[in-house]
């Protein structure tokens, strides 16, 4: 026991020595920081910099916000050049209203005047001038001299007169600028109100795309549920097969139904029919095809025949989804031509179409991948529980090759695509051979019956995917849109978007994982299989902490769609930028106000609903 | 009529927490099991209905082997058989109708869940038995706002909701005070004696086992230690199924 203590004693210099040394190093690396940073406080002192940012903080303290019509004045006072014989009187002003005297009222040219004001706008200022001529009205100026009125509006000028002696008497004019009427928001603050809806639509945008994706995700990137997902190798091969084959041939076939519909393109009423009747047929095909309750299990020709129906129906209800398309483009025009101030509704409508137009033929071909993926994967499943291990062997040596080929070659497209290599050896064939052979590979070491952890790898490849897009910054992001969509608020989207659905993701499963067991384990045991479990004993459960993430997540949208425009990603930083490097401060400094408003208001909305809601 | 053959489990890291267990349990009886925490009752019950993957044996159900059904079968098989459990395990924050109509959720089609919708018929049905355990007034609340033996109900009656022709009940009553244990005792029991349920009902206390159960098994350590009648667990029954220390009380 005395022996630790012992060398605790010795030891006491050695460490006393090392805390010096540890203090030391710190310095030198605060050192070094100093002269990285160039910390400089002369820098501070510089009269010119003070000067500047005085001029700069003048500036900002008066945002360019609002403005007054402003009309000019102009104040005449007699003067003699040379001094006539009798001295050059002069009758005296009209004192009622704003007034200008000179005294003397009579030199020679060349000397020097002082020209007083009285009864003026305390705090303005004008040009002073000489009006060569004997009338008041003449135009013609000379000279250059400003007058300031002081508090309580009065001034003082010395001017020297011009070289014009007359014998008639000539004028000395002040013109002042006056504000009338009541104040007016200026061209600055019209555009930052402009940019400010932006920038809160771009964040409403962002939030609800990216909360909406987050959440499917959320699941597969959540571990206690993708635990228990395993499913035999053929099974896994076939449905990976059926994704890239449903996804080309649902495609196809959704374009086709698309152009089924291009005759009646134009055709609003024919429009209207269509997207009343095709829901109608859809749900009456959906309630056949798929009974609401079923206690035995349907024999074969029902069975055909409800998947032959629901086919049907599905095409049907596509075909709806391009009427309707089509609807909101030509109702969409109608309103921008005929709606005036409102055209902006004609506008989104026409916009939705487009977007429903477009995105239709790829929810198609995402809706049949996942349809014949999840179908063949089935009917793997089923061939691996009835048929004997030689033969399994067989299926699996077959599909994983296949797929391990398909899917390396699809790969290699990419590749090829990004980066137009143009040698088949590493874009086609060498990809298919690896692929082919890992496949093999596989379906050699694994047993026939045995089951592979599909959920798990879906797992690990989600959360390395969301992990490595959560590390790049939103603003970096927003570059890399604003080169594949251009400058504008959508780039700001997409940025923002795929930023929130990243980190929302991740927060999310972490919420998933976290749930109660209990509940889940006692929903599985009713029967219920995976989809209504996640809704009926996951949902329920994440409600309050999606909604509490989901708000977090709207105040840093908020913020970061204020400075994304700096970038070019749209809304107010833009302009606030344009306005910096202009050296507009008094308008950018009208920006920063927005900001500051936009952002405090909306952290108030949002704590106030965290309050009711969580 | 369900048959448990050599059935074993080996957990992850090695725990052996059923060791070959055997036995029957035939139509509409009410059989209890019984033994210490972590004995294996929990296992046994979980390995019947799949929510555990046995890891050897079979379990035969109306001569179905349900160690070897596919996950649709598996469905059809899980709907058949209702499960009650210790901590009631309902979802917090949903209503206790909810949680009452998911016990239909076996039989509907699993394109109507993700509408959250439930045919009429079973909405009806999902009142009538929360009418049967007594609790049909409290159809709207939240599930959380519930006491825990009104919990408990609501966990019967969304076991109920599955036409079940067995209920697994994993320790239904340790969390509840006694007199309440009776009141849930006497659910289950009214279930097995009027609509000839099978119970598989682990149990705690024995003075619950003479009180309730036809048949008795027992497992220590993961074995079967006892089967048969309660009343023919004596003093030396006693110490093999609690261990030498255990002392008897009431
Ligand atoms: N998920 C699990 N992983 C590993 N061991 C477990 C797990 N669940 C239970 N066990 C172990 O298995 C044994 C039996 O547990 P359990 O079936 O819960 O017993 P009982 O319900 O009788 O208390 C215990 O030793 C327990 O520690
Ligand atoms: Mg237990």
């Amino acid at each position: 026991m005395k022996e630790p203590n012992k060398n605790d004693k010795k030891s006491s210099p050695w460490k006393s020595l090392g805390t010096g040394l540890a203090v030391l190093a710190g310095l030198i690396v605060y050192a070094y920081g100093f002269q990285i940073t160039k910390i400089d406080l002369e820098q501070l002192r510089s009269e010119r910099r003070q000067e500047s940012l005085v001029r700069v903080t003048r500036a900002l303290a008066q945002p360019d916000i609002f403005e007054y019509e402003q009309v000019a004045e102009a104040f005449t006072a007699p003067v003699h050049v040379t001094c006539p014989a009798d001295g050059g009187i002069v009758e005296a002003p009209d004192t009622s209203g704003p007034y200008v005297t000179v005294t003397p009222s009579c030199a020679e040219p060349g000397e020097m005047v002082t020209v007083e004001g009285f009864k003026f706008i305390p705090n303005s200022s004008g040009p002073v001038r000489f009006v060569p001529g004997s009338d008041p009205t003449n135009v013609v100026e000379l000279g250059n001299d400003t007058a300031t009125t002081d508090a309580d509006g009065s001034f003082s000028v010395a001017i020297k007169l011009p070289k014009r002696p007359s014998d008639e008497v000539q004028f000395i004019r002040v013109t002042m600028r006056r504000n009338v009427g009541t104040p007016q928001f200026t061209e600055t603050a019209r555009e930052t109100w402009d940019k400010i809806i932006e920038t809160v639509f771009l964040a409403l945008l962002a939030t609800t795309l990216g909360t909406i994706l987050a959440i499917p995700l959320s699941f597969i990137a959540a571990r206690n549920l993708m635990k228990s997902v395993r499913s035999p190798l053929t099974s896994i091969a076939l449905s990976l097969l059926g994704w890239p084959l449903g996804i080309a041939v649902g495609y196809l076939l959704v374009s086709w139904v698309g152009t089924l519909s291009a005759p009646f393109a134009e055709n609003i009423p024919v429009n209207v029919i269509f997207v009343v009747l095709t829901p109608i047929l859809a749900s009456l095909g959906l309630r056949w095809a798929l009974p609401e309750e079923e206690t035995s299990k349907p024999n074969k020709t029902t069975q055909v025949a409800r998947l032959i129906v629901l086919f049907i129906t599905v095409l049907v209800a596509f075909y709806g989804l391009f009427q309707l398309a089509h609807l909101a483009i030509n109702v969409g025009l109608l309103g921008i031509a005929g709606l005036g101030s409102l055209a902006f509704l004609g506008n989104f409508l026409f916009q939705l179409g487009d977007i429903i137009a477009i995105t239709t033929p790829v929810l198609g071909g995402l809706a049949t991948g996942s349809a014949l993926s999840s179908f063949l994967g089935r009917t793997g499943q089923r061939a691996s529980e009835r048929l004997a291990p030689s033969a399994i062997r067989l299926l699996n040596i077959l599909f994983a090759t296949l797929a391990g080929a398909t899917l390396f070659g699809l790969f290699g497209w990419l590749v090829e695509w990004l980066y137009q290599i143009g040698q088949s050896v590493y874009v086609l064939w060498g990809p298919l051979i690896v692929g082919g052979l890992l496949g093999l590979v596989i379906a050699l070491i694994t047993k026939p019956k045995d089951t592979l952890s599909t959920g798990m790898v879906i797992y690990y490849v989600t959360r390395t995917i969301l992990n490595g897009l959560r590390s790049v910054e939103a603003l970096v992001m927003a570059i890399v849109f604003v080169i594949a969509v251009g400058i504008g608020p959508f780039a700001g989207v997409m940025a923002l978007g795929l930023h929130t659905i990243v980190s929302l993701a991740k927060l999310y499963s972490e919420q998933v994982e976290s749930i109660q067991p209990g509940p889940l384990e006692a929903i599985q045991a009713t029967g219920a299989n995976r989809l209504q479990t996640i809704i009926y004993a996951v949902i329920p459960q994440i409600v309050p902490p999606y909604i509490s993430y989901t708000m977090y997540r709207w105040d840093i949208n908020v913020r970061m769609s204020t400075i994304i425009g700096f970038v070019g990603g749209g809304g107010i930083g833009f302009l606030l930028q344009q306005n910096i490097n202009l050296l507009n401060y008094r308008a950018a400094s009208a920006q920063m106000l927005a900001i500051a408003i936009v952002v405090a208001s909306m952290d108030y909305i949002s704590s106030v609903l965290r309050e009711k809601y969580v | 009529m369900l048959q448990v053959k050599n059935l074993t489990k080996v957990y992850d890291r090695g725990v052996k927490a059923l060791n070959n267990v055997t036995f029957d349990a035939p139509k509409g009886q009410f059989l209890a099991v019984i033994g210490l925490s972590g004995s294996g009752k929990s296992t046994l019950l979980r390995c019947i209905n799949r929510l555990i993957d046995p890891t050897e044996g079979q379990i035969l159900w109306n001569g179905e082997d349900i160690t070897a059904a596919n996950p649709e079968e598996m469905r059809r098989i899980r709907r058949k058989i209702g499960m009650v459990f210790q901590h009631f395990n309902l979802v917090h924050r949903s209503k206790v109708l909810t949680n009452v109509l998911a016990g239909r959720l076996g039989y509907v089609n699993p394109a109507w869940s993700l509408l959250n919708r439930f045919p009429k018929e079973d909405m009806a049905k999902a009142l009538q038995q929360l009418e049967r355990v007594g609790i049909a007034d409290k159809a709207n609340q939240r599930a959380d706002e519930l006491s825990g033996g009104q919990q408990q109900r609501v966990g019967i009656a969304r076991a109920l909701m599955q036409d079940p022709e067995i209920i697994l009940a994993d320790e239904p009553v340790a969390s509840l005070d006694p007199v309440l244990a009776h009141s849930i005792m006497k659910h289950l029991e009214e279930i097995n004696k009027k609509d000839g349920v099978t119970v598989l009902c682990s149990l705690h206390f024995l003075d619950l086992v003479h009180r309730y159960a036809d048949r008795v098994i027992a497992l220590n350590e993961g074995k079967l230690v006892f089967e048969g009648l309660p009343s023919e667990i004596d003093d030396k029954k006693f110490k093999d199924i609690y261990g030498r220390d255990a002392e008897r009380v009431g």
